[in-house]
């Protein structure tokens, strides 16, 4: 027996563990992808990310260009720097995609968020949320005697402030866009 | 050329101003009108299979074996679910193919109406891509489109489903050249890149060429191109599954196959290479084995037309995007102008190396006197039948491996195998696609009988067609494959990996109308493959073989490449370092 001979049922290894050692950094990156505006090309998209085990953590989808029929797709998403690339590169293999940009890589970006929150509540509570309301740039969009719903702008993190603030205040419900973005250079 | 036709009518229409000449195909409800359309016309010839995934797998054989698209037609529902199978293995072996199925009338879409499925829906993730035709004025441009991408970048299979009364309706025709399109691959690779690669080439003391389907799908001239280069550098080449016969195998820098299955030679260079260079592979899991040890030392540059190849699962030093073909010829001629230069001392020292390993001769085995050893089998039908104009497909698990080992391809286009995906089934309906695309070619299906099973319903279509396709089917009564790795990892537990009642192959052949041989009797194999190969009809050669006998080289899963299991004949002493020994 040479000593290159296997013991017969010596090793339980999958066929398939063989994870690469690339860094196992999480990082968050903001994607713009301009696609034909074409029925499925959502499903396209979507169907990449879960089919590959990709994360989303907000999608965002409509049409920018109504003649030349595209629409903007803005997706966030965690993984590593190659993971990242390999999201990139599989985005771009997608036929109806003309673009894809990475905009946290591609130089300063402006990100938004739009949410709509509702608070309900009666007394001091009702003016404590009215006043962060104003500090936070909140406009009341609704009013009832025993409620508000307000409309938010900002980056995730400040909606995301806003919205623990209103929790001890009676939030009822929210509903979020997620995240729209562009970069600031001049094309 | 704008013309006012029906829908059926512009679906033959576009089939033959796209050059095809042969579609593969099975009529069901949905598809009636374009089968109505087939039948008036003499231009484009009809193939009947007898299950659609047979359709599938014969427009893949006829697309490798060709260098042209491969077409077909099935209908909707179950017809289209049947593709299912064929369209992943086109996509995974990046195989040009367009499927057409029939839909139920649009108006009737979303309705649980008979035979309707959500084609492309279901279809979506294992096509490039694909497409609902609602209006019959866009079936023709869909159609061009879709020959575009499935034989443009990095080829795959498209599929186009079209509604009933779209196909009934009346439209306007427009001829290919009309067709726009945003989707263009980048073919030409960046020089900068080149340069630093040709530099690499001019340094290199242990370079490897390590070849890929790539080359094989950019195109016959990128395999001369190809042979020019490893020629003209004299640097050794392996090549994966896919790649058989871009290099010839006869070739003096030759080291034969690399990966699980690979010979010993061709994965020790890999390890222990200082240059790879990777031209149209994918770094599969099949060939790189453990990926923290994959190659260590090497410098890596990677020539793909898809980014998505590239850092996938190795980090690569120099990455060139682009169409082998024209990366191949521009390597070439940077690398001339810059003088021819190759380090000859180092790679002299680095054949010498290889010369060692080689000398284990990795594939040796003891032929046995009263039993077919498959090895054998393989090694005799390469003999009697290597000077033929040849064409090999094969079925998927060890007769697959084997006939990677011991058949030897000198041209591309020649060697048709599941290589990705892996399907069982996939050799004979493909044995069929290559014989209706070459007539007058010998046709041989390498298989195990288990494959074979899956799709044996075929041999209708190869008698019906008078194919006269070998069906040379290498008979250890049990899935060789499984068996092995539950000798090798599972405690020898044997489960659900042997079939008690298989067919009498030749009354099955003689139950089809084909011809039936057995052989069990080393003596007679000789004899029996010549009466085969002189046999003018579809013939299933039942190759009754050792039973229990193991595919070697392997890498084990998760294991290096110098961390080879090798066959009980392999003479190994002294050759292999004590450090590739230990890691065992």
């Amino acid at each position: 027996m040479s000593p290159l001979k296997i013991k017969k049922g010596s090793t339980s290894h999958s066929a398939y563990n063989l994870r690469p050692t690339f860094s196992d950094v999480s990082e968050r990156h903001t994607l713009a992808v301009l696609v034909e505006n074409e029925p499925g090309v959502l499903a396209r998209v979507i169907g990449l990310f879960s089919g590959r085990g990709y994360n989303i953590d907000s999608l965002t989808v409509a049409e920018v260009d109504h003649q030349g029929h595209l629409s903007r797709i803005t997706i966030v998403t965690t993984g590593t720097p190659q993971v990242i690339e390999q999201i990139k590169a599989q985005l771009g293999r997608i036929v109806p995609v003309h673009d894809v940009h990475d905009l946290t890589v591609e130089g300063p970006s402006v990100e938004r968020e739009l949410a709509l929150l509702k608070v309900a509540g009666e007394g001091e509570k009702r003016v404590e949320a009215l006043r962060l309301a104003d500090i936070f740039r909140a406009n009341v969009v609704d009013s009832t005697l025993k409620s508000f719903t307000f409309e938010i702008t900002g980056t995730s993190e400040k909606i995301d402030a806003f919205a623990d603030l209103m929790r001890p205040l009676g939030l009822e419900e929210v509903a979020r866009t997620g995240v729209v973005a562009l970069s600031r250079e001049e094309k | 050329m704008n013309t006012s036709m029906s829908g059926a009518k512009m679906v033959v229409q576009a089939l033959k101003d796209q050059g095809v000449d042969t579609v593969f195909g099975y009529p069901g409800g949905a598809v009636l009108p374009i089968y109505d359309e087939i039948f008036l016309q003499n231009d484009i010839r009809h193939i009947l299979v007898r299950h659609e995934q047979g359709a599938v797998h014969a427009a893949e054989g006829y697309a490798r074996s060709t260098g042209k698209p491969g077409v077909a037609l099935v209908t909707s529902g179950p017809g289209a679910t049947n593709a299912v199978t064929g369209l992943t293995d086109a996509l995974m072996d990046s195989i040009p193919i367009i499927v057409l199925t029939g839909q139920v009338p649009t108006f009737m879409i979303g309705s649980d109406a008979f035979q309707e499925a959500d084609t492309v829906g279901i279809t979506r993730p294992c096509t490039k891509h694909n497409w609902l035709v609602k209006e019959t004025d866009e079936l023709s441009g869909t159609i061009h489109e879709a020959f575009h991408v499935a034989t443009s970048g990095r080829p795959g299979p498209v599929l186009i489903d079209i509604p009933k009364d779209v196909q009934f309706a009346t439209g306007t025709y427009t001829a290919p050249k009309a067709m726009e399109t945003h989707y263009r691959p980048k073919v030409k690779g960046d020089l900068d890149a080149i340069t630093e690669l040709v530099k690499a080439i001019e340094t290199a003391k242990k370079p490897i060429f390590y070849t890929g389907g790539g080359v094989i799908n950019s195109g016959p001239a990128a395999s001369q191109l190809l042979r020019e280069l490893v020629d003209a550098t004299g640097f050794p080449i392996t090549s994966t599954l896919m790649g058989l016969g871009a290099y010839p195998a006869s070739g003096k820098s030759w080291l034969g196959m690399l990966g699980m299955h690979g010979l010993y030679e061709a994965n020790m260079a890999m390890h222990d290479c200082d240059l790879m260079i990777n031209i149209g592979a994918r770094f599969d899991d099949r060939i790189t084995g453990r990926i923290d040890a994959f190659s260590p030392n090497s410098i890596k540059a990677h020539i793909d037309i898809d980014p998505s190849s590239i850092n996938k699962v190795i980090k690569t030093d120099i990455p060139i995007l682009g169409d082998v073909g024209h990366v191949l010829e521009d390597i070439l001629k940077v690398w001339k102008s810059r003088g021819r230069k190759t380090d000859a001392a180092g790679v002299k020292a680095w054949w010498d190396e290889i010369g060692a390993w080689r000398k284990i001769n990795c594939l040796a085995y003891t032929a046995a006197e009263k039993t077919i050893k498959p090895q054998y089998a393989l090694e005799r039908l390469e003999a009697l039948t290597k000077d033929h104009d040849r064409y090999i497909c094969t079925e998927v698990g060890q007769h697959q491996m084997w006939a990677a080992q011991y058949l030897g391809f000198e041209d591309p286009n020649r060697w048709m195998t599941s290589g990705g995906l892996g399907t069982m089934g996939y050799g004979f309906p493909a044995s069929i696609g290559v014989q209706i695309a070459h007539p007058e070619s010998l046709v041989i299906n390498v298989a195990g009988e288990a494959s074979w099973l899956m799709n044996m319903q075929e041999m209708g279509t190869a008698v019906q067609y008078r194919l006269p396709v070998k069906q040379f089917i290498l008979n250890n009564e049990r899935l060789g494959m499984v068996r092995q790795w539950q000798e090798l990892l599972h405690g020898e537990r044997y489960s659900q990996s042997w079939s008690e009642a298989l067919p009498d192959f030749v009354k099955l052949a003689e139950a089809f109308g084909a011809k039936g041989i057995l052989c069990s009797d080393p003596a007679d194999l000789d004899d029996a493959i010549m009466e085969m190969i002189n046999h003018n009809g579809p013939v299933i050669f039942d190759c009754l073989v050792e039973k229990h006998e193991n595919c070697f080289p392997m890498i084990p899963s998760g294991k290096a490449h110098n961390e080879m299991i090798l066959g009980e004949d392999v003479e190994t002493q002294g050759v292999i370092d004590a450090k590739g020994s230990v890691l065992v």
